[in-house]
């Protein structure tokens, strides 16, 4: 019997996995390109993770500081991100992602306003300017809403709780994925002439994280299994300010917008100590005494910015070392100080979730009393490797856009860049697929074998009798990385991870399920476990090959940047079930915009 | 409350064709809240407690239950509230078809979601921008703040008690949208006639319980339903402004405000 | 996914309700203290005596509407009037306080029981809201409020006068009461939510007119406590009413201040 007969199946143009900022924005373009297509996402519609992002999107519309510009824009980022970023990604992001955000208000967002009544921009770690557009401490709220209503105006076929386990392909090209239905546990099949993955990150591999359950890696996974390269797995995003006690919440965000905002981190001393780790690379524009520090805020001409602001890499650094120097709060972290800084009035309004957060889940008035944070993880550089300009992936018919596609953030990210980077790839993916699919003359074939295959795979837990607990190998995992392979990173450490991936690998096989397939959490962990102990393995091993310190990535064995693998890609590779990883060089920035690179 | 204290988590366990309530005798930690203890009868007792959830800090909106028969996010709800000891009660909500477990069909929301005329702004200004000022998105803001965590619809008595207005009524949350977008600065639509019809607004009788459970705090009925209600009042029930349009000949108001 | 049935579909079935705290108290006291109110100025407004002594007028007569009052406002309702003057202008404040959103909310739940608290279920089968007549004229509301303001601004004119005795200017605890009383009065109608929706809540910007904004703006801040004001404007009123009776009956000695 034919795959197609056997289970549900959906036939599309573009089908876009993921309904974060990337994948609706993906399914709007693609749908007003005129190609069928169909939006599916793993949780109800609205819920992805873009909904946590606070701070704001990073255009430069020149609305406070008309000073600003692409160029400005790409050149922070560019610095950012170390170097390491594929710099005509970070261009066409900079040059495009005001028209992006002006089209959210469009389509109904509400920002916050200048005086003049243009969209006010907030101050972040790394812009030069302030720049991100916000809506108080919610933007990512808004944004979602925005696009999500859109996409629903325009009809465009939304398949919620439906998680896909398995690309498909016909030959050496896409032709579909395939999956099940979260709530009867059913198996879907969608035959598509393209797909867009953007599926996000994979930080529920670690333990603390700022992380939903549903950042399990899948479509880094999926993509690296369909034979797609994967780029700079190691370029692991430790945000600096999750919060640390009680433990139930160890990992949840605080906004950067707090130190936008004015906030401070103190260390247990009460020393406002991120003016000990101003690093050569940001000494020229970083303020180097609190005088200048705090006045940068009201005066940016005549003033650097404050060390408070420098990258997440940078700040993440520097409160592992005061922790491990003795001088952390009593919880293991460090103080985030605006209770002092600013008055009560000013903190509500501007940090209205922030304000909430600590008061309902901590017992912490912030108006008030000092935050505890600490790192946690937040974000993967690294990811699916794409044309810039396409979103294309080294698989025909497969495009990646978001936290899932690497290269564009380089070894760091810049606050507020992530919530632009899905709209202006998003907005590209889901153009492209539809010219692909709209230039294939055939629909690709579903290979039935392949199809069948996938789902006595996805059975199995429900077959065997190991009495494995998909809930604790999935605890085992977080814990290994997060002791093994987190922020600073040693290659014993790493080997030993390894080993214990393995084991874990060997643990899955005897995974067992209990229940039956109707909305079964315990089933839906053991099918994501395959996804998060192959990002985990990429990741590690991409840290093993890459004996530098850079952004995101730092080895206590080898803590300065190497020029030599400045200039390199991590290229991981799957091939007859093999991993492979290689070093292979970075796209050349072109002589007209290196020049730009050098203005302080 | 001291950490490790003892409580009694009596969860409902079931599908549509039938369940009822399992107890679970659970140690709770410091700060841990509801979700943290049923995740942790997930991992060590019922693998396949089906549950939804994603953020777990009150920003997405997805662990909406009963908790001692009182609507609330689950990620919101702090254990130390409740005396060690005391049973508490996990249901899901009770306004929409059970799935399994703690996790209903919300598909009304999101089909009534549909039915909303959507945002058409008036032409941008000569220099090409959109001015709105912060005075006109407050009241506006305050709306978009929504999580779409459907609260409100479920402790909604004109659909919680009455299934048979389900088709009738859109709904707090969908009201809040409507005033979203009947108050944005910018939105030429007219959705008075629609409100007063096909959403049925005029069910509502402002007893205030979707605001009681909002976790974002919207006022929802003082802001949206009632400044709604005001609006769909001039329009079709106020027999001066009637009167008024009859003598001097001037038509309905436009979408921003002016006339009338 | 989405079927017809499964949109129109009930969910779990349980017990009326799963709370355990005491919600039933909250019901219970409006339908006490609104009976009490009601029984109370009933009997007040059929009395047609004790509503007036030099220079206190009770605010159940006021404005007084007849020339056989004891004290007439202005006298249009001649001498075939043969009922109590109170009826004449009852109607206006209660019909504003029987329309109020407030109200609405506070009866609905404790004499209609629909729903008697949050999360219990309505007594009633039946249920249509305010779809149909007679409770779809509930949107009369905004004359009650227009008609509130002329009866206030009469009860102002009686303070006013409440500062005249016999003997000249003074001030007695009636003239505090009075005062007060009218104070919380006006309160409670400039709170009301047409209120706040006639000075500029029907717009949608703000920008082009900052009056009405502002106008706007203070109604709402007063609009957070409508509930309030609801509640102590009702006390207040039965209490000067019954400070004035016990007074003009001889019962209690005025208080002079000044």
């Amino acid at each position: 019997m034919a795959a197609a007969d056997q289970f549900e199946t959906h036939e599309y143009d573009v089908i876009v996995i993921g309904a974060g900022g990337a994948g609706l924005r993906a399914a709007i373009e693609a749908s007003a390109q005129g190609a069928r297509t169909a939006l599916i996402c793993k949780s109800l519609l609205g819920k992805a993770h873009t909904v946590m992002a606070e701070g704001g999107i990073a255009a430069a519309l020149g609305n406070v500081w008309p000073e600003d510009n692409w160029k400005v824009h790409w050149r922070d980022t560019m610095r950012g991100g170390k170097m390491l970023n594929n710099w005509r990604m970070a261009q066409i992001h900079a040059q495009e992602a005001p028209d992006r955000v002006l089209e959210l208000e469009e389509w109904g967002a509400l920002f916050d306003r200048t005086k003049d009544g243009l969209i006010l921009q907030r101050d972040f770690g790394g812009h030069r300017y302030a720049r991100l557009a916000h809506v108080g401490d919610r933007t990512g709220l808004e944004m979602i809403r925005t696009l999500q209503q859109h996409a629903v105006h325009k009809g465009i076929d939304v398949f919620m709780e439906c998680t896909m386990q398995r690309l498909l392909k016909d030959g050496d090209r896409i032709s579909g994925a395939f999956g099940y239905w979260r709530e009867s546990g059913r198996f879907v099949l969608f035959k598509s002439k393209a797909v867009v993955l953007a599926t996000g990150g994979i930080g529920k591999a670690w333990r603390v994280t700022t992380n939903s359950w549903e950042y399990t890696g899948d479509g880094t996974a999926m993509a690296l299994d369909a034979g797609a390269d994967l780029i700079d797995m190691e370029m692991v995003q430790f945000h600096p300010t999750g919060m640390v006690w009680p433990p139930s919440v160890r990992g949840i965000l605080v906004t950067e917008g707090v130190r936008g905002d004015g906030g401070t981190l103190k260390n247990s001393d009460g020393v406002r100590f991120m003016f000990n780790y101003i690093t050569p690379y940001f000494a020229a524009e970083t303020a180097d005494n609190e005088q200048e520090a705090d006045a940068w805020y009201a005066d940016k001409k005549n003033n650097r910015r404050t060390p408070d602001l420098l990258p997440r890499d940078e700040v993440a650094r520097a409160i592992n070392s005061e922790v491990k120097a003795g001088r952390g709060s009593p919880h293991g972290g460090v103080f985030l100080d605006i209770a002092t800084r600013r008055d009560p009035d000013y903190i509500r309004r501007r940090l209205p979730s922030m304000y909430h957060q600590f008061r309902e889940l901590a017992g912490v008035d912030i108006t008030k009393e000092l935050m505890e944070i600490g790192p946690t993880c937040h974000y993967v550089m690294g990811g699916v490797r794409v044309d810039a300009d396409t979103t294309a992936s080294t698989v025909p018919g497969l495009f990646a856009a978001g936290e899932v596609a690497g290269g564009m953030h380089g070894a760091n990210r810049l606050g507020g860049n992530s919530l632009s980077d899905l709209l202006v790839f998003g907005r590209r993916a889901g153009l492209h697929a539809a010219e692909y699919a709209n230039a294939l003359a055939a629909a690709p074939r579903v290979d039935d074998g392949e199809v069948e295959a996938a789902a006595r795979t996805m059975l199995s837990p429900f077959e065997r009798a190991g009495g494995e607990n998909p809930y604790a190998v999935h605890g085992d995992l977080q814990d290994c990385m997060q002791a093994l392979v987190c922020l600073i990173r040693v290659e014993p450490e790493m080997q030993q991870a390894l080993e214990k991936i393995a084991a874990l690998n060997e643990r899955l096989q005897h995974v067992t399920v209990e229940g039956n397939r109707q909305y079964n959490p315990g089933w839906h962990l053991a099918m994501d476990l395959h996804s998060m102990l192959t990002v985990a393995e990429v990741t590690t091993r991409s840290a093993l090959e890459r004996k530098e310190s850079r952004g995101g990535h730092t080895r206590d064995d080898y803590p300065d940047p190497d020029p030599k693998f400045g200039a390199v890609n991590v290229v991981t590779r799957k091939r007859q079930g093999q991993l492979t990883i290689c070093q292979e060089p970075l796209p050349a920035i072109p002589d007209e915009l290196k020049p730009i690179l050098e203005e302080k | 409350m001291t950490a490790g204290s003892e409580f009694t988590m009596r969860v409902w366990r079931g599908d549509a064709s039938g369940g009822a309530f399992q107890d679970f005798r659970m140690d709770v930690g410091e700060g841990m809240v509801v979700l943290d203890v049923i995740h942790r009868i997930q991992a060590e007792a019922a693998h396949d407690l089906a549950v939804r959830w994603n953020c777990k800090a009150g920003k997405c909106g997805s662990c909406s239950a009963e908790v001692n028969g009182k609507p609330r996010l689950m990620c919101m709800t702090r254990m130390d509230i409740f005396e060690p000891g005391e049973t508490i009660t996990i249901a899901p909500v009770k306004t929409f078809p059970l799935i399994k477990d703690l996790v209903t069909n919300v598909s009304f929301n999101y089909e009534k979601a549909k039915e909303v005329p959507a945002f058409k702004p008036k032409a941008k200004e000569a220099d090409g921008t959109r001015r709105m000022y912060q005075e006109e998105v407050d009241r506006v803001q305050e709306f978009h703040k929504c999580i779409e965590c459907f609260l409100c619809q479920d402790v909604c008595h004109v659909i919680r008690d009455h299934p048979e207005n389900k088709p009738a009524f859109a709904g707090p949350r969908l009201f809040v949208r409507y005033a979203a977008l009947e108050m944005h600065p910018l939105d030429t639509n007219d959705r008075l006639g629609l409100l007063k019809q096909r959403a049925g607004l005029g069910y509502c009788n402002i007893t205030k319980c979707c605001t009681e459970v909002c976790p974002e705090g919207i006022h929802i009925t003082d802001n949206a339903i009632i400044p709604l209600k005001e609006r769909v009042v001039t329009e079709f029930n106020d027999p001066v402004v009637w009167l008024l349009r009859t003598v001097t000949g001037r038509k309905r108001k436009t979408a921003d405000g002016a006339g009338s | 996914m989405a079927t017809e049935a499964a949109r129109a579909g009930q969910g779990r079935s349980g017990p009326r309700t799963e709370r355990r705290d005491l919600w039933w108290v909250l019901p219970l006291t409006v339908v006490i203290v609104f009976s009490a109110f009601i029984i109370y100025t009933t009997w007040a407004a059929l009395q047609d005596a004790n509503y007036y002594r030099q220079p206190y007028l009770s605010p159940y007569y006021s404005p007084c509407l007849a020339t056989h009052c004891v004290h007439t406002t202005i006298g249009i309702f001649g001498s075939w009037w043969a009922l109590s003057p109170a009826i004449l202008i009852l109607a206006f404040p209660g019909g504003l306080r029987l329309t109020c959103y407030y109200y609405r909310k506070s009866y609905y739940r404790s004499f209609w029981l629909a729903p008697p608290a949050c999360g219990v279920m309505d007594a009633r089968k039946g249920y249509s809201g305010e779809t149909r007549f007679p409770l779809v004229w509930q949107a009369i509301h905004r004359w009650f409020f227009w008609a509130s303001l002329v009866v206030i601004a009469f009860l102002w004119w009686d303070v006013i006068e409440a500062f005249q005795f016999h003997d000249g200017f003074g001030i007695g605890l009636g003239t505090v009461i009075m005062f007060a009383n009218v104070i919380l009065l006006s309160l409670y109608s400039l709170s009301c939510h047409s209120c706040r929706y006639l000075v500029g809540g029907y717009l949608d910007r703000f920008f082009k007119a900052p009056v009405r904004y502002h106008m706007w703006r203070v109604v709402s801040r007063l609009n957070a406590r409508h509930a309030t004001y609801a509640w102590i404007s009702l006390f207040s009123v039965a209490l000067t009413d019954l400070y004035i009776r016990l007074v003009a009956s001889g019962t209690l000695h005025d208080v002079r201040f000044f």
